[in-house]
């Protein structure tokens, strides 16, 4: 099973916002010029300290109570590995992670972009609350998507109301194919 | 092409059906979805719910959260009441999705075949 880029980088999401995070930041670059598509995520969450860090990407780590296993990380660095790219976290205890992904984007093995607007309105399902900023840039040109942009228009309503989050998914999919149309 | 100024004219469409309903939602739906519930086919059970809830205007929010720690018996979908009740409904189905939000959330009736005491009496 491989999934696309956009629900791997759901679970990177999942774990910056089970770190309490109240920042976090999705910076999508995809560059045909370069051949390669680099996603990077800040959190302000809760960090790992340095031990956790160094065992993060072995999948028998994980600090959750439900599971033995931690599918996040390692598959996320399995993925970029196995399509010419390069995985790196930094993090720090207290301040937050820094997690960068990349791959070949003409790699045959790796998958379509997949679905952004859904990983962001699936984000904000699992906590409305959190500042959030996606952007997403190709070689001419940016998208940026912020809640809080859309927390001020609604001036009270919540994000959860359904509409709201349909109308959410679909306007970061299509902002995002009218940039990629050029 | 959607811009956030849309935002405004549904803002003030939610306000109208808050103010019908008085104070929020009696209900909170909750999909357990992390790598072994998108596996499981989380996704679409999820999709189907916030788009019936948008399109019905059932009486819930429809939210998320990571892995339930109950894998075998993913996709579950917990449902909340404003009553304290709780309800886990397990290996659901966007059908399945959709029978939840007519017969719990619309009729405030339990669908007893699809909990996980019902699956848990069947193994
Ligand atoms: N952004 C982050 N901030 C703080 N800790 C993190 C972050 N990302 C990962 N971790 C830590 O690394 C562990 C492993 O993460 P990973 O996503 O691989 O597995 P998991 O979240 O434990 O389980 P799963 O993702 O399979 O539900 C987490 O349990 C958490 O302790
Ligand atoms: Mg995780």
């Amino acid at each position: 099973m491989m999934e696309d880029l956009a629900m791997q980088m759901l679970e990177l999401l999942m774990n910056s916002i089970q770190a309490g995070a109240e920042n976090i930041t999705l910076e999508i670059t995809d560059s045909l010029r370069n051949d390669c598509i680099v996603m990077l995520l800040l959190d302000d969450g809760k960090g790992m300290s340095k031990e956790l860090l160094e065992r993060v990407s072995d999948p028998f780590t994980t600090t959750r109570k439900t599971r033995k296993v931690g599918l996040g990380v390692s598959f996320m660095k399995g993925l970029c590995e196995s399509c010419d790219g390069s995985f790196a976290i930094e993090s720090e205890e207290g301040k937050g992670t820094k997690v960068r992904s990349e791959v070949r984007k003409s790699h045959l093995d790796t998958p379509p972009l997949g679905d952004l607007g859904a990983m962001m309105m699936y984000a904000i399902q699992a906590n409305e609350d959190i500042n959030y900023t996606l952007s997403y840039r190709n070689d001419q040109n940016e998208f940026v998507f912020r809640s809080t942009e859309v927390r001020k228009e609604l001036d009270g309503v919540s994000m959860l109301e359904p509409e709201i989050l349909l109308w959410i998914k679909e306007y970061i999919n299509q902002n995002i194919k009218a940039l990629e149309e050029g | 092409m959607k811009s956030l100024a849309e935002l405004k004219k549904m803002r003030e469409a939610a306000l109208k059906k808050v103010e019908m309903r008085e104070e929020g939602k009696d209900y909170r739906v909750v999909v357990g979805m992390a790598t072994c519930g998108i596996a499981a086919g989380a996704r679409p059970v999820l999709n189907r719910l916030v788009e019936e809830t948008a399109e019905k205007d059932y009486n819930c929010v429809v939210t998320q959260t990571g892995c339930i720690g109950m894998c075998v018996y993913e996709p579950i979908v917990e449902v909340y009441g404003k009553d304290g009740s709780h309800t886990t409904y397990v290996h659901m189905t966007p059908e399945k999705a959709v029978k939840v939000l007519e017969q719990h959330i619309g009729k405030g009736e339990v669908v007893d075949e699809y909990t996980v005491d019902a699956a848990k009496r069947e193994a």
